[in-house]
């Protein structure tokens, strides 16, 4: 049996009174990639950021290999919030990739990689550097070690950013539209660096608009719709025919747009 | 050289001779200026970071006493501000003496100020690059003072510069209160001799050139942090 690294039950989260999630429930399994799409404003991202504990919800659980992250929920459905200490401890089985990159500017490639080595995990500089890297060497950005963010391309940028979570040997990667705010031939850099952490077999989670990279990296597809979970299941049993009038409606635009891109 | 004829007393005849026989005392009132400047500017600076770390990452109760505060000591004048805690103090039970007085009043002044500084700073960090700290686990202080204070001072240092300006001016309004700094020294040495003109200015062309030298530092600031200067995304 597949061990659940992530189980999600019950999740509800609004911003005043929109919900933007509603009940989501959702299993991640330990060893795979799971890609979550559907159209803008669907909760996509919101989802993502509640698994990171950037937003808190409002109602539900998250557990993270067995460990409840943020909040309790008892069987009244009472919710108490953990102490930081152990929310910490589940918060770093995971890493965050952000559409934006999120590079410290003040700070070398080498500098990001190895800050929370040092100030989180304190680990002696040359150790921690020695560790990121061994990160750079992985994604390929050796030489560029020294560089500040603003002279490396949004493709190098974001590979540091992943390489930035990778240094605390996450157990969970989380991928919030990492190559939508890329220049179109960019995008391949990043997605490679992906696809080598799938085939590693890294616990990813990845919202995303790359439909065709979705189809053929995820071993399973969410698609989120209007905050509730419409359809989960293999790219087949997504994208397959007979197929979900929603998500042929979907897929039309994606089409449309792409279509679009091309006159 | 025609020399003026004031009426009141004897001829005016301020010269640099005379300058030159009062220098000792001018230094003096020169050094206990910048002495009072330096520990209110980094006083006000620290007290003004306090404030601003406070009011963001503070219970919302103590928000909105720290901005009450800051607005009302941005809203009065200094000048005011010193004399009611110099002549009112001591109603309160708060006896300072002048020098004193003067430091805590124009560091609680140039705070409020400071203040605002910093929380604009703060703000103008986007939102992600302190959510990745979070998410790599840095801790609450971690990210003030790894993440948010080296980003920020490359962006409040213009505004820093500034502030220290305008106090190293205000300093000239403790003459009122009897600290004998610069500007209460030498227009005491002005009115001795009926010089006045001259007095005040030698007085602003003492304040003038300690301004360049501020803003000479800032430049020097602003060129070294400019090295790992950034294209904000």
């Amino acid at each position: 049996m597949t061990e659940h690294a992530i189980v999600v039950r019950r999740l509800s989260k609004r911003f005043g009174h929109t919900e933007v999630l509603h009940d989501i429930d959702l299993d991640i399994k330990q060893g795979e990639a799971t890609c979550v799409i559907g159209p803008s404003g669907s909760g996509k991202s919101t989802l993502l950021r509640c698994l990171a504990f950037l937003e808190e919800a409002n109602a539900g659980t998250i557990d993270v290999y067995g460990k409840p992250l943020g909040f309790s929920e008892d069987a009244a459905g009472r919710r108490a919030r953990l102490d930081p200490a152990s929310i910490r401890a589940v918060r770093s089985q995971i890493g965050m990739v952000f559409q934006q990159f999120n590079l410290w500017p003040h700070m070398t490639a080498l500098g990001n990689v190895s800050e929370a080595l040092k100030t989180v995990r304190g680990v002696p500089r040359a150790e921690a550097e020695e560790r990121a890297m061994i990160q750079l060497r992985k994604i390929g950005l050796e030489d560029r070690a020294g560089h500040y963010p603003a002279q490396l391309s949004g493709g190098q940028q974001q590979r540091v950013a992943i390489a930035r979570a990778l240094a605390l040997e996450p157990k969970i990667m989380l991928f919030d539209e990492a190559t939508a705010s890329l220049d179109p031939e960019l995008t391949g850099e990043v997605l490679n660096v992906m696809r080598a952490l799938a085939a590693d077999g890294m616990t990813m989670v990845i919202v995303t608009h790359e439909i065709g990279f979705a189809a053929s990296i995820g071993r399973r597809i969410v698609f989120l719709d209007k905050g509730r979970v419409l359809l989960a299941g293999t790219a087949q049993e997504v994208f397959g025919k007979p197929r979900n009038p929603r998500i042929d409606q979907f897929l039309d635009t994606y089409l449309d747009r792409g279509a679009a891109m091309l006159i | 050289m025609r020399r003026t004829q004031n009426g009141l007393g004897p001829r005016m005849r301020f010269d640099f001779a005379l300058v030159a026989s009062r220098l000792p005392e001018i230094l003096q009132a020169l050094g206990l200026t910048l002495m009072i400047w330096i520990v209110s500017l980094a006083a006000a600076a620290l007290l003004g970071f306090l404030v601003a770390v406070g009011r963001r990452f503070g219970p919302r109760g103590l928000d909105h006493l720290l901005g009450a505060y800051v607005e009302l000591f941005r809203g009065t004048p200094f000048l005011i501000q010193l004399f009611l805690l110099y002549f009112g103090g001591p109603y309160l039970g708060l006896s300072l003496d002048a020098i004193p007085a003067g430091v805590v009043g124009l560091s609680i002044y140039g705070a409020a100020y400071f203040s605002e500084i910093f929380r604009t700073g703060f703000e103008a960090v986007p939102r992600g690059h302190v959510e990745a700290g979070e998410c790599v686990g840095l801790s609450r202080a971690q990210i003030v003072r790894r993440i948010l204070l080296p980003e920020m001072t490359m962006l409040i240092l213009p505004a820093t510069v500034n502030m220290a300006i305008i106090l190293l001016k205000e300093t000239a309004v403790m003459s009122v209160i009897t600290v004998p700094e610069l500007t209460s020294t030498i227009s005491a040495i002005g009115s001795e001799y009926y010089a006045f003109v001259e007095s005040y200015s030698l007085l602003a062309l003492c304040y003038w050139g300690l301004v360049e030298l501020c803003g000479w530092l800032g430049r020097l600031a602003e060129a070294r942090l400019s090295r790992y200067r950034f294209a904000t995304s």
